[in-house]
């Protein structure tokens, strides 16, 4: 049998997973890094879902996880060529030199 | 021919199309032969409209054609339609007659012009919208040929524009004119509305002139005012008059056919052409009259004093109009249309003769620097003495008898007045003077020119020469069409012109005769009419005589006279020399407030202004643009930094914000 987690320490880990996830995006410099970050980000929205959707007994939460990895999955592959991209032309991914809209 | 009426304005128009699409690609000939045929073939419609008119009833001599409808919204509608009555097929005549000859004319004067083939595309441009003007069938399409002459005189004016004293004259009387124009537009607009409110919307003359007596006479008088404002400033009448002497920096055959015969006759034209309203406002008559003959009276005594030719001729021209103002004013419209006729053939061959002598003079205009050309250049010398005579009025030259005519009428007509007759009477005298001044200073006497130009001078070619010779032999025979009653004739001219002038102003009820005709008139002649206008007659012919006789003491018999007579009353001299200081007067009243308030608008309103609202308003958009520029640093996580913190205030807003 597992044994039930109390909904409000997932709520506890998706918040510090989140603000690890938002933190990292914002001073991480290597874009692969960045992405990854939001994908941190991402998935610790998931598991608040998760968790909310078990404590509430309600499948809404649950349906929103699998748009959330679908979208998630495009986003990996779109951004990853974009950078495959900015790589060919800038021979760099980090976000320090990658400036072009300065104003 | 009926149909065909609009041929007549349609073969200018042509060939000013032709002339300015294909023209630059082609010969000189064909150009003058496209531009003279477009004339000639408009001449011979006229022609034979004006032919067809003799054999029809008087009644039966109006042919009006609408081609095209060009406006119609609400109760107005203006169609582009054709009149041609017993008044405007003369116009058309005089208009293409004059016209031709001063064409072929052009062709030997502008021959080595390098401006050759735009000068006949605007002198059929011109012709075109002269047309227009005398045989549209309603006042806006007249109001377009009106303006259309207007800007044809500006651009031939200012033909030579590299000349800045010649851009400056057509400027000037373009502008002059403008002040004209606004008068006569206000003046349809208020015609239009005060017929409108009887319930008549209409420009068409037919329509207006059967429901004119709608019309009150206050109305009537004001509308009539306003056209006269615009016939004062295309006619060159006091105050408006200033433009026509500088026009004169045109070239010589655009003095002849727009300053002369044509267009500055568009005034009295439309004054005989609205002679219904006329009539209605008696008040405005005696206006055009006296301005008329004050105009004719100033304009002859600044000819007095100068040197110019073409000076004078405009000086003269403006005088001559003026006697056609004085018929019309008394209404004798017939009276004033034969003076514009005749006038066109003599001042038309006057301005010709002149070119001719520039021509032979190398372009000198200044008749200090001319005489003895008699000799040299006989044609134009005769042809000059015939235009003199008939314009001074000798009996059995063209001028006479229109004069006279006008003459007679100022002084019989139940608007005229013995006043005005005798102003008249003492101009026709001074032109004769200084007709003559000109005619001796020019032709006779010892040649004044320097060797080099004395050697140059010839008689121009066959192709100027014979449109002088024709256009002398019309100012000789040209008054024969109104000999009056009096003389044994039928006055056909103003019989043929009766239909469109209605019935005849009538002759003062008791010929009142005060102390001037009474001293001519004393014994027992003093009652009968026909005794009274044979003694008016002679004295109008020994007041002429005099004139002439003056001039031949003053300029043949003792050419120091003028010079001694000059320093005698060199204050007289000076002020009337320079043109009575009018030019200056009018820059002091008008050009230079209306410079100051230019330049007031210029500095402060536009420069400071409007200049200062719009470059502010941009500026204020740069500089904040600048500030807010420094935001976008081009960091993505930046962005992302201000997307989180965003996030953060809203939802902390929205969690803290219901605690309280």
């Amino acid at each position: 049998m597992l044994q039930e987690i109390p909904s409000g320490l997932c709520f506890i880990l998706s918040g510090i997973l989140f603000t690890i996830g938002a933190i990292g995006a914002i001073i991480r410099r290597n874009v692969i890094v960045v992405f990854m970050c939001i994908e941190l980000m991402l998935n610790a929205v998931n598991l608040v879902f998760i968790a909310a959707a078990n404590a509430l007994s309600s499948m809404d939460g649950s349906v929103f996880v699998f748009f959330i990895m679908t979208v998630a999955a495009v986003e990996a592959a779109v951004g990853l060529a974009i950078f495959v991209m900015v790589f060919r032309l800038q021979n760099t991914v980090n976000a320090y030199e990658v400036h072009l809209l300065k104003g | 021919m009926a149909d065909t009426i609009w041929l007549i304005p349609f073969f200018p128009a042509l060939g000013f199309i032709l002339n300015s699409s294909i023209g630059s690609r082609t010969s000189k000939t064909f150009v003058s032969w496209v531009a003279c045929l477009a004339i000639f073939l408009s001449f011979l419609t006229a022609a034979g409209v004006f032919w067809e008119f003799l054999q029809l009833p008087a009644t039966a001599r109006i042919y009006e054609r609408e081609i095209y409808t060009w406006i119609a919204s609400g109760e107005l509608s203006v169609n582009i339609g054709f009149r041609l009555d017993a008044l405007s097929v003369i116009m058309c005549l005089v208009v293409t007659g004059v016209g031709f000859l001063i064409h072929v004319y052009s062709v030997g004067y502008m021959h080595g012009d390098p401006g050759y083939r735009r000068f006949f595309i605007y002198l059929n441009l011109f012709v075109f919208m002269m047309l227009l003007l005398v045989t549209g069938n309603n006042l806006l399409l007249m109001f377009v040929g009106w303006e259309g002459v207007g800007l044809c005189s500006y651009l031939l004016i200012g033909f030579w524009y590299e000349k800045d004293s010649a851009s400056d004259a057509g400027k000037k009387a373009f502008i002059v004119n403008r002040v004209g124009d606004f008068g006569f537009l206000i003046g349809i607009f208020f015609l239009f509305l005060s017929l409108g409110a009887q319930g008549v919307w209409t420009l068409n003359f037919g329509e207006i002139g059967r429901n004119a007596h709608l019309l009150s006479g206050g109305a009537a008088t004001v509308i009539t005012l306003l056209f006269f404002v615009g016939a004062i400033g295309k006619s060159a009448q006091i105050p408006l008059y200033v433009w026509l002497p500088d026009a004169m920096e045109g070239p010589t055959p655009v003095s002849s056919l727009i300053h002369a015969a044509t267009m500055v006759t568009a005034g009295v034209y439309m004054i005989a052409r609205l002679n219904f309203l006329y009539s209605m406002a008696p008040d405005t008559m005696l206006v055009v009259a006296i301005i008329g003959v004050l105009t004719a009276f100033f304009a002859a005594s600044i000819g007095f004093a100068q040197y110019d030719i073409k000076k004078i001729l405009a000086y003269s021209t403006i005088s001559q109009l003026g006697f056609m103002f004085v018929a019309v004013g008394v209404g004798a419209y017939a009276a004033g249309i034969f003076h514009l006729m005749t006038h066109a053939f003599f001042k038309g061959l006057l301005f010709l003769g002149a070119g001719s002598v520039m021509h032979a003079m190398s372009g000198e205009l200044d008749m200090r620097n001319m005489g003895g050309l008699r000799k040299k250049t006989p044609i134009t010398y005769w042809t000059f003495f015939i235009a003199c005579l008939a314009i001074a009025g000798i009996p059995g030259f063209s001028g006479f008898f229109s004069k006279d005519e006008i003459l007679w009428k100022a002084f019989s007509s139940s608007q005229g007045h013995v006043l005005i007759w005798l102003l008249a009477a003492v101009t026709a005298g001074m032109t004769a003077f200084y007709m003559f001044r000109l005619f001796f200073g020019t032709f006779h006497g010892e040649c004044r020119a320097s060797e080099e130009v004395k050697h140059h001078i010839h008689e121009s070619p066959r192709v100027m020469t014979i449109p002088l010779m024709i256009l002398a032999f019309l100012a000789l025979v040209g008054g024969y069409v109104g000999i009056p009653h009096l003389l044994g004739g039928e006055n056909a001219i103003e019989k043929f012109l009766a239909p469109v002038f209605g019935p005849e102003i009538p002759v003062k009820a008791a010929l009142n005769f005060d102390i001037v005709s009474a001293a001519w008139a004393s014994g027992g002649a003093a009652g009968h009419d026909g005794s009274l206008e044979l003694a008016l007659m002679v004295a109008s012919v020994l007041i002429a005589l005099l004139g002439i006789t003056i001039a031949y003491v003053f300029y043949v018999k003792n050419p120091g006279l003028p010079g001694r007579f000059a320093a005698r009353c060199s204050g007289l001299y000076h002020w009337v020399h320079n043109k009575y200081f009018v030019d200056e007067l009018y820059d002091l009243l008008f050009v230079r407030g209306t410079l100051k308030a230019g330049d007031f608008l210029l500095k402060v309103m536009d420069g400071w202004m409007i200049e200062g609202l719009v470059n502010g308003t941009a500026d204020w958009v740069k500089r904040a643009g600048g500030r807010l520029r420094k935001v976008e640093t081009g960091y993505v996580q930046e962005y992302a930094f201000g997307i989180i913190v965003g996030a953060i205030i809203v939802v902390g807003y929205l969690i803290v914000a219901p605690m309280f």
